[in-house]
């Protein structure tokens, strides 16, 4: 068993890049990484990469050499990016090797995503009717949240203005200039009581990060930034996700909370001792909720941190100090290991304008559908 | 004179549309609607509450892509939402409604059918519930 350092993180911004595919983007995402290891691709030993709208994953493998790596494609939904993290997370642990990668790219469609009722187990009614979009969930499920715990309008609108400001100090943020919350309060709405300004796009982007055992990191002079928990978990009976025609009437718990508690207990710390953290921010409504699924406050209590500012840079726990999807876009296999990227670099002191000043401990949460969650805590060693 | 989205969705029972659902009969546990496949062989049918609570909702403002049958050129925003029928289920459903302001959680709602679509130069219609 070995610990696990994050060695090398690389990004190709996120946004809209017409002259560029998801592949072309991974590659840039692999190289830098590689570049900020001081490793070569001849020495990486495994690769966990994944793409949901962009090919195999795999794709890469003639750009970058065919060295004969063990590639493994992932494919976990909104959570492909944090699934490949964690498979390199266990590959390393497990003490059978020092060095791989964690890699993850994409490049979707504008507008919202038109899935198929039939690849979801679901009737096609379900589709024609005008019931199967995700935006829709997105809106009942803040919209409850809203009524049950006191959270306002204007308290969304909060979430995604600082969102757009730190997007805006943030080099690969795709919307880099800041909106306060009156325009984005007054901004058309796309499913109540959500504006546009409120919800994040499909984006393009990609991410890698190279992952080490304890001694190759030390050997790379790199061993600062250290994976204290992972965890990916699904949905328990009784959540609340998205394409569901109908619910028990007893609701249950959540993916993001069984994640959140086991990456807590691997990591032995609690949410108290968190810095800096990147929350799934699909909408507004999601960071708000996420706040309290992942243990950071009791349900109710975001009305008042939002208002006071406990989440932007310079409160108690900045939240999405690169702009998170609302800024970023979402492309979705790299969505993940952008949060985990921007934690790396939190972490190092090297997020110049964004920077949470004396950040030690950095916490990630991505979730996504069919309703799953995962979840990384990395510590500055 | 309109035709049905689907068969097995809705019914018409002596009070007006009624829901199709499934009741599995040793747990007592409801579902809708009714699964297909072998899945079916664990449910009767079992035909679902006309009334309920609204328990969450939103309103559609963009008009969806494919699959969506209904017209988007132009397009009419409709409201969506989930509408708990007690000791049942809770049931995701197109509201008919043109006053989206007056929508409210807890509010009680009752099951119509909803004309939102052609196919095939028929009308098409959907359950949906309204305000009651």
């Amino acid at each position: 068993m070995s610990d696990v350092y994050i060695v090398g993180a690389g990004i190709h911004a996120f946004g809209r890049h017409d002259a560029m595919s998801g592949l072309d983007q991974g590659v840039v995402a692999v190289r830098e990484a590689l570049k900020d290891a001081g490793v070569a691709w001849d020495d990486v030993q495994f690769a966990f990469g994944g793409s949901s709208a962009s090919g195999n994953a795999d794709s890469l493998l003639p750009r970058l050499g065919l060295t004969g790596v063990q590639f493994i494609n992932v494919a976990n939904g909104c959570a492909t990016g944090g699934s490949a993290l964690l498979s390199g997370y266990w590959a390393i642990k497990s003490g059978e090797f020092d060095i791989g990668i964690a890699l993850g790219f994409d490049k979707h469609p504008r507008g919202a995503f038109n899935p198929n009722p039939e690849q979801w187990g679901l009737p096609a009614w379900y589709g024609e009717t005008g019931l199967m979009l995700t935006t829709q969930f997105f809106g009942m499920k803040i919209q409850r949240y809203m009524q049950l715990h006191g959270i306002s309008p204007r308290t969304l609108a909060l979430v995604a203005e600082k969102a757009f400001s730190n997007g805006a100090k943030a080099p690969h943020a795709w919307r880099r200039e800041p909106v306060d919350a009156e325009t984005i309060l007054q901004a058309e709405t796309v499913n109540d009581p959500l504006t546009k300004y409120m919800f994040c796009s499909p984006s393009e982007g990609a991410v890698a990060l190279v992952l080490a055992s304890e001694k190759k990191a030390r050997a790379m002079g790199r061993a600062d930034v250290r994976v204290m928990g992972a965890a990916v978990r699904t949905r328990p009976e009784g959540s609340f996700e998205v394409f569901a025609p109908s619910l028990r009437i007893e609701r249950g718990g959540s993916a993001t909370a069984l994640a959140a508690e086991a990456a807590f207990a691997m990591a032995g710390v609690g949410p108290d001792d968190i810095d800096v953290a990147q929350l799934q921010d699909t909408e507004s409504g999601a960071e708000v909720m996420h706040m309290a699924e992942n243990g950071f406050c009791a349900d109710g209590d975001q009305e008042r941190m939002i208002h006071d500012g406990e989440t932007r840079i310079g409160g108690k726990l900045p939240v999405n100090t690169d702009g998170g999807c609302i800024a970023c876009g979402e492309p979705v296999a790299a969505s993940g290991l952008r949060q985990v990227y921007e934690n790396v670099v939190q972490l190092r002191g090297a997020a110049g304008a964004r920077q949470v000043e004396g950040a030690r401990v950095a916490y990630s949460q991505v979730y996504g559908a069919p309703g799953l969650s995962a979840v990384a805590i990395l510590g500055r060693a | 004179m309109a035709v049905a989205i689907a068969e097995n969705l809705l019914t018409d029972g002596p009070d007006g549309p009624c829901l199709i659902g499934g009741r599995d009969p040793e747990t007592g546990e409801i579902v809708f609607p009714l699964p297909r496949g072998p899945l079916a062989a664990r449910f009767k049918t079992h035909p679902l509450k006309r009334e309920g609570t609204l328990w969450s909702f939103t309103v559609q403002r963009f008009p969806p892509k494919p699959p969506f049958i209904g017209a988007t050129s132009p397009f009419k925003p409709y409201a969506v939402g989930y509408v708990e029928l007690p000791g049942e289920i809770i049931v995701e459903t197109r509201i008919k409604t043109e006053n989206f302001a007056a929508l409210k959680i807890g509010m009680a709602m009752k099951l119509t059918r909803e004309t939102f679509a052609q196919r095939d130069g028929e009308d098409v219609y959907t359950y949906a519930f309204e305000p009651a």
